[in-house]
């Protein structure tokens, strides 16, 4: 019960904790690119498109591998090699994202800069994602460090998943004379809808990610076709401004980015949360 | 596609044992993609951790830039206080939720208090931190450890509720028909059979809520706030550890890397051996009931 009246007291909380900034810049504030606390005009469109880019980003690298692994955990591997394995993914999920971040910009961010970024540029530098400076932390890196931290939630909900398609469809399509391959396809095609969840689920946590991202992403307001540069994502402008606003209005705005992030947290979570249990409710 | 082609082609059974290699192998490589940045980041921050870990590191005030040496002495104190300001909070409240979701499970309340605590565990950390802001920094007018506690309560409740819902299904159906059939009230049965059953179950999954909340970096930040000196008041700004391990990473000096370093080694040998834990005490569960 407490927790029920807990969301929905968070949700009113940082609705009325906006107004000023709500009342002032309407709507205006999604789509005005302005950040500018001294001139005390706020927009919040660069720190939308930096959250949506890195997580998506993050998604696309994420999920294949994610897929791989949990077809790799439940349908391919002995169970001696099974268990170590996903406690190992298990602890990955519970390291702490400041770890990561920091991990992020001493070891990651330089491999970056001289190694994966120049690589990029060559190869695919004719495009405009891989062009631009090469200061290590930025999008991209953003998108890496997120796509390790959301890779065990995504592959462990797939597990779950593929789990509940039960065994005799698998044994149906071998002795038709399917391939390994052919019968892990058809499973996963059955739980295509849960696996979507499980992808959703891992956005909606890129999207909330805060101090990894906070320390690679670059903390640069601005909306760059390039993964190389730096930008700025919701969560981490509230992580860096926030104690230290100075007027009011300042810290309204801020909270209105927070409650933009709430809302697209929360619809992303409920629908993901609604594709799972669509799957798994018969199992 | 699946079956059709597969009675439809029979021929082409070559290019299908190919087909089947190459996507086995990328599984596999997947698993290892997903691996080595584990061992990577665990081997590193060990590492660089250890080496740098020494008693002054636990005993010690941080010292101001330029010195080398301190600890971060205060950093853990508060850390623990502010866990357990989060587990009065969280704890009660989790397990009581937890209990509610699994016992009385035909309610259409119950499911909806289910969906919340799903919704509640994917709110990001943040959003808590801006709550607790708003709920308690703001009547106080200033930041304080309670605050920050407070925080942290918020964010252990879905892992305790999940868990504890869990641990409590474990428990058989018979047990709780043979107490009641002696007469035991409801709530006593629960509370005396089916919990005290259930305890270690619950117990882990409170070790790894508290493992998760000492982690915590984003709602502290304006909530706790942090502070370099000793301070056990609870309505006063509080340093935590992982505040400390942020404030000394993004600083340009080497001797507060080192540190930080320190702290992130505490900090995930702490998330490792509470996993170990919890693995291990699962497994006997699980075990027992297979």
């Amino acid at each position: 019960m407490i927790i029920l009246a807990m969301v929905f007291y968070i949700a009113l909380e940082m609705f009325n904790d906006s107004h000023e900034s709500r009342d002032k810049f309407g709507f205006g504030f999604i789509f005005s690119s302005e950040w500018n606390p001294v001139k005390e005009d706020f927009g919040a469109l660069p720190f939308i498109y930096g959250t949506i880019v890195s997580s998506i980003v993050a998604l696309l690298i994420s999920l294949p591998v994610s897929i791989g692994v949990a077809v790799f955990l439940s349908e391919i591997v002995h169970k001696s090699v099974r268990t170590p394995i996903s406690f190992l993914i298990e602890i990955l999920a519970a390291i702490p994202s400041i770890i990561y971040g920091f991990w992020g910009i001493f070891v990651f961010a330089p491999f970056m800069r001289t190694t994966v970024q120049p690589i990029l540029e060559s190869t695919l530098g004719f495009l405009p994602f891989f062009q631009g400076n090469m200061y290590g932390t930025g999008l991209l890196t953003a998108s890496i460090i997120l796509a390790i931290m959301i890779t065990p939630i995504i592959s462990a909900i797939t597990r779950d998943v593929l789990k509940a398609i039960p065994k005799s469809q698998r044994e149906a399509a071998y002795a038709l004379g399917a391939t390994k391959w052919e019968a892990i396809k058809m499973a996963l095609l059955n739980a295509r809808s849960g696996i979507l969840g499980g992808a959703v689920l891992g956005l909606g946590r890129a999207i909330g990610e805060t101090m990894a991202v906070t320390m690679v992403i670059g903390n640069k307001a601005q909306i760059v076709a390039s993964l190389f540069e730096p930008a700025y994502s919701m969560a981490s402008v509230i992580a860096n401004e926030f104690a230290e606003a100075s007027g009011s209005l300042h810290i309204s705005a801020l909270i209105e980015v927070g409650l933009i992030l709430f809302g697209v947290t929360f619809i992303i979570n409920s629908l993901a949360r609604l594709l799972i249990y669509s799957v798994t409710r018969n199992a | 596609m699946s079956k059709d082609s597969i009675l439809k082609n029979p021929k082409n059974l070559k290019r299908r044992k190919l087909i089947n290699s190459v996507m086995i192998s990328l599984c596999v490589l997947a698993g290892l993609i997903t691996i080595i940045p584990l061992i990577y980041i665990f081997f590193y921050t060990t590492q660089s951790g250890i080496s740098s870990l020494n008693l002054s590191f636990f005993t010690q005030l941080p010292k101001p830039v330029g010195e080398e040496g301190g600890g971060m002495a205060n950093a853990i104190v508060g850390s623990l206080i502010l866990i357990s300001i989060g587990g009065l909070i969280g704890i009660p409240v989790g397990v009581l939720s937890g209990i509610y979701i699994s016992e009385y499970s035909k309610s259409f309340l119950a499911s909806v208090v289910k969906f919340t605590t799903d919704i509640l565990s994917g709110v990001p950390s943040i959003i808590i931190g801006i709550f607790a802001y708003g709920v308690i920094v703001i009547p106080m007018q200033r930041f304080s450890a309670l605050a920050g506690g407070f925080a942290l309560g918020i964010l252990m409740i879905p892992t305790i509720t999940k868990i504890t819902e869990e641990m409590l299904k474990l428990v058989p159906m018979s047990l709780r028909e043979a107490s009641l059939a002696l007469g035991v009230s409801r709530w006593k049965t629960t509370l005396k059979i089916v919990l005290t059953t259930a305890s270690s179950g619950i117990i882990t999954g409170i070790l790894l809520a508290i493992a998760r909340a000492a982690g915590e970096t984003a709602p502290l930040l304006f909530t706790a706030f942090g502070n370099s000196f000793w301070q056990t008041n609870i309505d006063q700004p509080m340093a935590a550890l992982p505040l400390q391990i942020f404030t000394y990473a993004i600083s340009p000096y080497e001797d507060w890397h080192r540190q930080a370093w320190a702290g992130a080694f505490v900090l995930i040998f702490l998330v490792f051996v509470v996993n170990l834990l919890v693995r291990f005490v699962t497994r006997n569960k699980f075990s027992g009931n297979l």
